[in-house]
Protein backbone atom coordinates (compact mmCIF):
# COMPACT_ATOMS: atom_id res chain seq x y z
CA UNK A 1 0.00 0.00 0.00
CA UNK A 2 2.80 2.62 0.92
CA UNK A 3 5.18 1.46 -1.89
CA UNK A 4 1.61 2.10 -4.54
CA UNK A 5 1.37 5.58 -2.77
CA UNK A 6 5.11 6.29 -3.41
CA UNK A 7 4.75 5.57 -6.88
CA UNK A 8 1.84 7.11 -7.33
CA UNK A 9 3.16 10.33 -5.96
CA UNK A 10 6.11 10.47 -7.84
CA UNK A 11 3.81 10.37 -11.30
CA UNK A 12 1.97 13.17 -9.75
CA UNK A 13 5.28 14.78 -9.20
CA UNK A 14 6.19 14.23 -12.89
CA UNK A 15 2.67 15.44 -14.25
CA UNK A 16 3.30 18.60 -11.86
CA UNK A 17 6.33 19.21 -13.71
CA UNK A 18 5.26 19.06 -17.05
CA UNK A 19 2.25 21.16 -16.02
CA UNK A 20 4.22 23.53 -14.68
CA UNK A 21 6.25 24.13 -17.13
CA UNK A 22 3.33 24.24 -19.80
CA UNK A 23 2.00 27.26 -17.10
CA UNK A 24 5.09 29.35 -17.02
CA UNK A 25 5.17 28.87 -21.05
CA UNK A 26 1.69 30.60 -21.06
CA UNK A 27 2.22 32.71 -18.02
CA UNK A 28 -0.21 30.95 -15.46
CA UNK A 29 0.59 30.52 -12.24
CA UNK A 30 1.94 26.81 -11.24
CA UNK A 31 -0.24 25.69 -9.02
CA UNK A 32 -3.63 26.53 -10.47
CA UNK A 33 -2.59 24.72 -13.66
CA UNK A 34 -2.14 21.88 -11.53
CA UNK A 35 -5.68 22.38 -10.73
CA UNK A 36 -6.59 22.56 -13.78
CA UNK A 37 -4.67 19.40 -15.05
CA UNK A 38 -7.19 17.65 -12.17
CA UNK A 39 -9.86 19.04 -13.50
CA UNK A 40 -9.04 17.60 -16.99
CA UNK A 41 -8.43 14.03 -15.69
CA UNK A 42 -11.71 14.03 -14.36
CA UNK A 43 -13.62 15.61 -16.98
CA UNK A 44 -11.46 13.06 -19.61
CA UNK A 45 -12.62 14.96 -22.73
CA UNK A 46 -16.40 15.22 -21.61
CA UNK A 47 -17.50 18.73 -21.65
CA UNK A 48 -19.18 19.25 -18.64
CA UNK A 49 -22.90 21.12 -18.17
CA UNK A 50 -22.81 24.22 -16.29
CA UNK A 51 -26.17 23.69 -14.53
CA UNK A 52 -27.96 21.25 -12.32
CA UNK A 53 -24.31 21.38 -9.88
CA UNK A 54 -24.92 23.36 -6.62
CA UNK A 55 -21.77 24.52 -4.56
CA UNK A 56 -22.62 26.32 -1.66
CA UNK A 57 -19.50 28.13 -0.01
CA UNK A 58 -19.15 31.20 2.11
CA UNK A 59 -17.81 33.65 -0.46
CA UNK A 60 -15.33 35.16 2.86
CA UNK A 61 -13.61 32.55 4.98
CA UNK A 62 -11.93 34.12 7.57
CA UNK A 63 -10.23 30.75 8.37
CA UNK A 64 -8.98 29.13 5.41
CA UNK A 65 -8.05 26.13 7.83
CA UNK A 66 -12.10 25.33 8.26
CA UNK A 67 -14.34 26.28 5.06
CA UNK A 68 -17.54 24.62 5.17
CA UNK A 69 -19.07 23.17 1.59
CA UNK A 70 -22.36 21.96 0.73
CA UNK A 71 -22.68 20.26 -2.39
CA UNK A 72 -26.03 18.82 -4.51
CA UNK A 73 -27.67 17.39 -7.53
CA UNK A 74 -31.00 17.04 -8.05
CA UNK A 75 -31.25 13.61 -9.37
CA UNK A 76 -33.65 11.26 -8.73
CA UNK A 77 -31.57 8.42 -7.76
CA UNK A 78 -32.83 5.55 -9.31
CA UNK A 79 -30.95 2.58 -10.59
CA UNK A 80 -30.92 3.58 -13.62
CA UNK A 81 -30.50 7.72 -12.89
CA UNK A 82 -27.96 9.10 -10.33
CA UNK A 83 -24.96 10.77 -9.57
CA UNK A 84 -22.00 8.57 -9.18
CA UNK A 85 -19.44 10.90 -7.76
CA UNK A 86 -18.98 15.01 -6.83
CA UNK A 87 -15.59 15.39 -6.76
CA UNK A 88 -14.68 18.82 -5.04
CA UNK A 89 -10.87 21.09 -6.32
CA UNK A 90 -9.38 23.88 -5.00
CA UNK A 91 -6.72 24.56 -7.28
CA UNK A 92 -4.63 26.72 -5.67
CA UNK A 93 -4.56 24.19 -2.76
CA UNK A 94 -0.72 21.96 -2.34
CA UNK A 95 -2.83 19.20 -3.42
CA UNK A 96 -5.42 20.46 -5.45
CA UNK A 97 -7.65 17.51 -5.20
CA UNK A 98 -9.98 17.98 -1.90
CA UNK A 99 -11.71 15.05 -1.54
CA UNK A 100 -14.34 12.64 -4.37
CA UNK A 101 -17.72 11.56 -2.99
CA UNK A 102 -19.15 8.45 -4.11
CA UNK A 103 -22.60 7.67 -4.36
CA UNK A 104 -25.18 5.25 -5.15
CA UNK A 105 -29.00 4.53 -5.66
CA UNK A 106 -29.06 4.02 -1.92
CA UNK A 107 -27.84 7.30 -1.08
CA UNK A 108 -31.32 8.53 -1.97
CA UNK A 109 -30.05 12.18 -2.29
CA UNK A 110 -26.88 13.19 -4.20
CA UNK A 111 -26.15 15.88 -1.53
CA UNK A 112 -22.69 16.25 1.00
CA UNK A 113 -21.45 18.43 3.37
CA UNK A 114 -18.09 18.60 4.79
CA UNK A 115 -15.14 21.30 6.02
CA UNK A 116 -12.06 21.64 4.02
CA UNK A 117 -8.86 23.75 4.21
CA UNK A 118 -8.20 26.80 1.92
CA UNK A 119 -4.37 28.41 1.31
CA UNK A 120 -5.51 31.34 -0.25
CA UNK A 121 -8.52 33.03 -2.08
CA UNK A 122 -9.68 31.02 -4.84
CA UNK A 123 -12.08 29.56 -7.22
CA UNK A 124 -13.36 26.43 -5.88
CA UNK A 125 -14.64 23.98 -8.41
CA UNK A 126 -17.14 20.91 -8.23
CA UNK A 127 -17.52 18.15 -11.17
CA UNK A 128 -20.29 15.99 -10.71
CA UNK A 129 -20.48 12.50 -13.08
CA UNK A 130 -23.87 11.12 -13.61
CA UNK A 131 -24.83 7.27 -14.09
CA UNK A 132 -25.31 8.12 -17.72
CA UNK A 133 -22.05 9.56 -17.90
CA UNK A 134 -22.81 13.69 -18.73
CA UNK A 135 -21.08 15.61 -16.16
CA UNK A 136 -21.64 18.86 -14.43
CA UNK A 137 -19.31 21.39 -13.35
CA UNK A 138 -19.75 24.54 -10.96
CA UNK A 139 -17.38 27.23 -9.61
CA UNK A 140 -17.66 29.48 -6.67
CA UNK A 141 -14.98 31.93 -5.48
CA UNK A 142 -13.66 31.84 -1.69
CA UNK A 143 -12.15 34.81 -0.36
CA UNK A 144 -9.54 33.72 2.44
CA UNK A 145 -8.36 36.10 4.98
CA UNK A 146 -5.99 33.86 6.40
CA UNK A 147 -4.85 30.77 4.88
CA UNK A 148 -4.83 27.03 5.96
CA UNK A 149 -2.12 24.75 5.04
CA UNK A 150 0.34 25.64 7.54
CA UNK A 151 2.32 28.41 5.11
CA UNK B 1 -2.76 11.71 18.21
CA UNK B 2 -4.99 10.14 20.27
CA UNK B 3 -7.48 7.24 18.81
CA UNK B 4 -9.76 8.93 16.75
CA UNK B 5 -13.18 8.97 18.32
CA UNK B 6 -16.21 8.82 15.45
CA UNK B 7 -19.71 10.29 16.59
CA UNK B 8 -22.67 9.68 14.33
CA UNK B 9 -25.95 10.99 14.47
CA UNK B 10 -28.99 9.72 12.55
CA UNK B 11 -33.28 9.26 13.16
CA UNK B 12 -33.55 5.73 15.45
CA UNK B 13 -36.99 5.25 13.89
CA UNK B 14 -38.06 6.88 10.14
CA UNK B 15 -40.83 5.66 7.31
CA UNK B 16 -40.19 2.60 4.50
CA UNK B 17 -38.46 4.59 1.95
CA UNK B 18 -38.08 7.79 3.98
CA UNK B 19 -34.69 9.61 3.05
CA UNK B 20 -32.79 10.58 5.91
CA UNK B 21 -29.52 12.64 6.77
CA UNK B 22 -26.52 11.09 8.70
CA UNK B 23 -24.08 13.43 10.11
CA UNK B 24 -20.42 11.80 10.79
CA UNK B 25 -17.45 13.62 13.07
CA UNK B 26 -14.22 11.69 13.60
CA UNK B 27 -11.40 13.43 15.52
CA UNK B 28 -8.52 13.24 13.73
CA UNK B 29 -5.56 15.81 13.03
CA UNK B 30 -5.29 15.04 8.97
CA UNK B 31 -1.73 16.02 9.57
CA UNK B 32 -1.61 17.26 5.65
CA UNK B 33 1.97 16.50 4.77
CA UNK B 34 2.51 20.57 4.43
CA UNK B 35 2.99 21.98 7.61
CA UNK B 36 6.39 22.49 9.50
CA UNK B 37 7.15 22.17 13.27
CA UNK B 38 8.39 24.77 15.42
CA UNK B 39 12.33 22.90 14.28
CA UNK B 40 11.38 23.81 10.20
CA UNK B 41 10.67 20.43 10.05
CA UNK B 42 8.23 18.90 7.90
CA UNK B 43 5.29 16.70 9.30
CA UNK B 44 4.82 13.72 7.55
CA UNK B 45 1.57 13.07 6.08
CA UNK B 46 -1.18 11.42 8.10
CA UNK B 47 -4.55 11.53 7.27
CA UNK B 48 -7.93 9.42 6.99
CA UNK B 49 -7.98 8.83 3.19
CA UNK B 50 -11.04 6.85 3.38
CA UNK B 51 -14.59 6.68 5.00
CA UNK B 52 -17.26 4.15 3.85
CA UNK B 53 -20.62 4.03 4.81
CA UNK B 54 -22.88 0.84 4.18
CA UNK B 55 -26.58 -0.08 5.13
CA UNK B 56 -26.89 -3.88 5.97
CA UNK B 57 -24.29 -4.49 3.88
CA UNK B 58 -24.56 -2.51 1.11
CA UNK B 59 -22.68 0.38 0.62
CA UNK B 60 -24.73 3.72 0.43
CA UNK B 61 -21.92 6.12 0.39
CA UNK B 62 -17.76 6.46 0.64
CA UNK B 63 -15.60 9.30 0.42
CA UNK B 64 -11.92 9.66 -0.68
CA UNK B 65 -10.01 12.34 0.99
CA UNK B 66 -7.13 14.35 0.72
CA UNK B 67 -5.05 16.79 2.94
CA UNK B 68 -7.34 19.58 1.88
CA UNK B 69 -9.97 18.12 4.17
CA UNK B 70 -10.14 19.68 7.61
CA UNK B 71 -8.65 18.43 11.13
CA UNK B 72 -11.51 16.55 12.53
CA UNK B 73 -13.36 15.79 9.44
CA UNK B 74 -17.19 16.29 9.17
CA UNK B 75 -19.21 14.81 6.85
CA UNK B 76 -22.60 14.60 6.04
CA UNK B 77 -24.99 12.53 3.42
CA UNK B 78 -28.07 10.73 3.10
CA UNK B 79 -29.34 7.43 2.75
CA UNK B 80 -32.53 5.67 1.71
CA UNK B 81 -34.33 3.44 3.80
CA UNK B 82 -36.19 0.49 3.02
CA UNK B 83 -35.88 -2.01 5.55
CA UNK B 84 -34.52 -1.91 9.65
CA UNK B 85 -31.08 -2.57 9.82
CA UNK B 86 -27.81 -1.07 10.85
CA UNK B 87 -25.42 1.21 9.61
CA UNK B 88 -21.83 0.19 9.55
CA UNK B 89 -19.20 3.62 8.79
CA UNK B 90 -15.53 2.94 8.61
CA UNK B 91 -12.61 5.75 8.45
CA UNK B 92 -9.51 4.02 6.74
CA UNK B 93 -6.31 5.86 8.07
CA UNK B 94 -2.65 6.34 5.51
CA UNK B 95 -1.16 3.66 7.90
CA UNK B 96 -4.47 1.00 7.36
CA UNK B 97 -5.91 1.74 10.88
CA UNK B 98 -9.78 1.26 10.70
CA UNK B 99 -11.87 3.40 12.97
CA UNK B 100 -15.37 1.35 12.99
CA UNK B 101 -19.00 2.81 14.28
CA UNK B 102 -22.13 1.77 13.96
CA UNK B 103 -25.94 2.63 13.86
CA UNK B 104 -29.21 0.97 14.18
CA UNK B 105 -32.59 2.31 12.62
CA UNK B 106 -36.08 0.91 12.79
CA UNK B 107 -38.34 1.21 9.83
CA UNK B 108 -41.77 0.95 10.63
Amino acid sequence: MGDERLISRRQVLVVGGAVVALGQMVGRPARAAAGEAEINRILAGRTAKTTGLTLDVPSIAENGLVVPVNLSVASPMTATDYVRAIHLIAPENPVPLVASFRFTPASGRAATSMRMRLAQTQDIIAIAELSNNDVLIAKAEVKVTIGGCGG
Amino acid sequence: MAIATPRVRLPAIAKKGDIIEIKTLISHDMESGQRRDSAGVLVPRKIIKLFEAQFNGRPVFSADWNPSVSANPYQSFFARVEESGTFEFAWTDDDGTVTKATAKITVA
